[in-house]
């Protein structure tokens, strides 16, 4: 194709010196990411609204708290420690479900919304690699959700827990139950790592395959995303009569068997850093991410070759 | 050092071919407008010189490979490519402060007095300003770029009169310095011609046409003449005759048939054709010559 010449490119380089200057990938990063941020305010947003909302109710119901809290003092430990973290599982699940939907919106524009209001122009009239744009997009769902998902759940969680405390000091009562035997450390630690490593590595592969079809479309990318992998399962279902396929994406949606689960009673009974060599050593895993790696770099070559829709 | 090289450029949309190998030499320093109508390839040519489509031959910009190498490339070179292709989301102040992010050659302070001299306030969004401002903004970054190739596709298309002739002053003073390349697309070529030092003319996916301004100067000649008078001045061999408002106009080619002057003028006003019209001579016989030898 096309063919180099040495002596063109002598001549180039030469004469290149005083403009050659370049940032560090690190910084174009940085700056690809927040762009991100500025332009989908959801990723942030959307956390904090799910939020307020959550602890508005949960302040309205605080009044009964005391009472409550009285009767599940007189529980068994283990029906105790399920009564009292009831919340606080039910506000991370909220704020997962939050994180989720917002990942998947996400997804489904980054690489097509830029085509759609022809602002890919724009961005690639700078000196910012598509590979880093991939990155860049792709880290959002990938790490920078999660992690936003796990500072708003904890942020949440102690919220709660001081609101908690305050009812029950109202009443008379001691909150020193609440901090000192709920196990948070650990809860924390299987949060973050629930939140990072299964939402975002785990989890990779779809946000890869929704980005690769979202570099792909002209429109309608949430059904070109999901049509292939109703066809395949439909094709497995009337050609061999089971459902391998269905059961995969099952099996990778729910996360296998959760080595991680943000059940604070469950919490309570497991090691998290003793889950992760088991989690690391999926071979799942490391299929999963390769095969984000894969979709990501299809989506590279699309959007190197692409102009507005 | 050439800015721009390229040999026997193709480029194919299935059946259609954009690109029908276009060979193109732009030295640095020029400002070269290239002039063609809807279809032409122009704009496949410019995105192939920015990296922005792959091609079919040889293609060195400013020593580079644009395909493998666009975003090295574009440390040296900016390009407006349409206009309002701003992210309408941004934030004025955000955009400033993305481009001083990511672009080594950008002087902020530059950008930001340039903008001083609009209305576009640092907390707009570009989708609450105008298209001229728009455009203005779009401007303002890529003159604050220490560039050495500007690339321009239709810049100014759809903004008014007064936005239009604004923004070619300012390229022509505050960012031109005879030593950085422009190269522009635009369909309002009588707004640019008294811009560009160089033209060519492209169709159907080849340049049918380069030439400088001081060479279309020397070398071209359109008569203004009587109707009456017409007859005698086609001895001279015009390759282009066209019908004005009580004229017709010739257009010669001093360097193919030479043409006594004197006698020209004898018979009606003899100037330099405008970059408009020479394109609608060369095109058409270029059509004619098409056409003859089917």
């Amino acid at each position: 194709m096309n063919a180099d010449h040495p002596s063109m490119n002598a001549g180039g380089v030469a004469g290149l010196e005083s403009r050659s200057r370049e940032f560090s990938a690190l910084r174009l990063l940085q700056w690809s990411l927040l762009r991100e941020l500025w332009e989908y305010r959801s990723i942030y947003l959307a956390p904090a609204i799910a939020a307020a909302i959550f602890l508005f109710g949960y302040l309205a119901s605080l009044f009964r708290f005391p009472a409550r809290m009285r009767v599940a003092l007189a529980m068994e430990p283990m029906q105790r420690m399920a009564e009292l973290w009831r919340p606080y599982t039910f506000a991370a699940l909220l704020m997962m479900g939050t994180m989720l939907v917002v990942a998947v919106i996400y997804s489904i524009d980054a690489l097509h919304g830029e085509r759609r209001d022809r602002s890919i122009l724009f961005w690639k009239s700078m000196p910012v690699s598509d590979v880093m744009a991939a990155i860049a997009k792709a880290a959002i769902p990938i790490v920078v959700l999660p992690l936003t998902g796990f500072v708003a759940t904890l942020a949440m969680q102690w919220l709660m827990l001081l609101m908690s405390s305050a009812a029950l000091l109202a009443s008379g009562m001691s909150p020193s139950f609440l901090w000192t035997q709920m196990g948070w450390a650990q809860s924390s630690l299987m949060l973050f790592f629930h939140m990072m490593l299964l939402h975002g590595l785990w989890y990779a592969p779809f946000y890869g395959w929704l980005l690769l079809v979202s570099a792909w479309a002209r429109r309608g990318v949430l059904m070109w995303a999901s049509l292939p992998l109703l066809l395949i399962g439909g094709v497995e279902k009337i050609a061999l009569n089971t459902s391998r396929f269905a059961e995969l994406l099952g099996h990778r949606f729910s996360g296998g068997s959760d080595p991680f689960p943000v059940h604070g009673d469950m919490a309570m009974h497991m090691v998290p850093v003793d889950q992760l060599g088991a989690f690391l050593a999926r071979p799942g895993l490391w299929v999963g991410l390769a095969l984000t790696a894969v979709f990501l770099a299809l989506a590279v070559r699309l959007r190197r070759d692409q102009g507005p829709i | 050092m050439a800015c721009i090289e390229a040999r026997g450029l193709r480029k194919a949309f299935g059946t259609t071919v954009a690109l029908d190998g276009v060979d193109l030499k732009v030295d640095e320093g020029r400002i070269v407008g290239v002039i063609g109508p809807n279809g032409a390839g122009k704009t496949t040519a410019l995105n192939a010189i920015l990296g922005l489509t792959s091609y079919e031959g040889e293609l060195k910009v400013l020593g580079h490979n644009p395909w493998r190498e666009r975003d090295r490339l574009m440390l040296e070179v900016c390009f407006i490519s349409d206009v309002a292709v701003l992210p309408r989301w941004i934030r004025v102040g955000q955009v400033l402060d993305y481009v001083a992010g990511v672009h080594p050659q950008f002087n902020r302070t530059k950008a930001e007095s340039f903008l001083a001299k609009t209305a576009i306030g640092r907390q707009r969004r570009v989708r609450e300003l105008s298209k001229g401002m728009v455009a203005q903004l779009h401007l303002a970054l890529v003159m604050a770029i220490d560039a050495r190739l500007l690339v321009l596709d239709e810049p100014t298309l759809g903004l008014d009169i007064l936005y239009r002739k604004q923004f070619y002053d300012s390229l022509l003073h505050d960012y031109f310095d005879g030593t950085r390349t422009i190269v522009l697309t635009t369909h309002q070529v009588e707004e640019v011609e008294h811009v560009l030092t160089d033209v060519v003319f492209m169709d159907r996916g080849r340049i049918v046409f380069q030439c400088s301004m001081e060479q279309i100067e020397s070398r071209y000649l359109e008569l203004a003449a009587l109707p009456e008078r017409a007859l005698s001045a086609r001895e001279f061999q015009p390759f282009h005759e066209r019908q004005g408002i009580g004229r017709t106009m010739l257009t010669f080619d001093t360097a193919r048939h030479p043409v006594d002057r004197q006698r020209l003028a004898s018979m009606g006003e003899v100037r330099t054709p405008s970059v408009a019209d020479l394109f609608v001579a060369v095109l058409s016989q270029q059509g004619q010559m098409a056409g003859g030898t089917k």
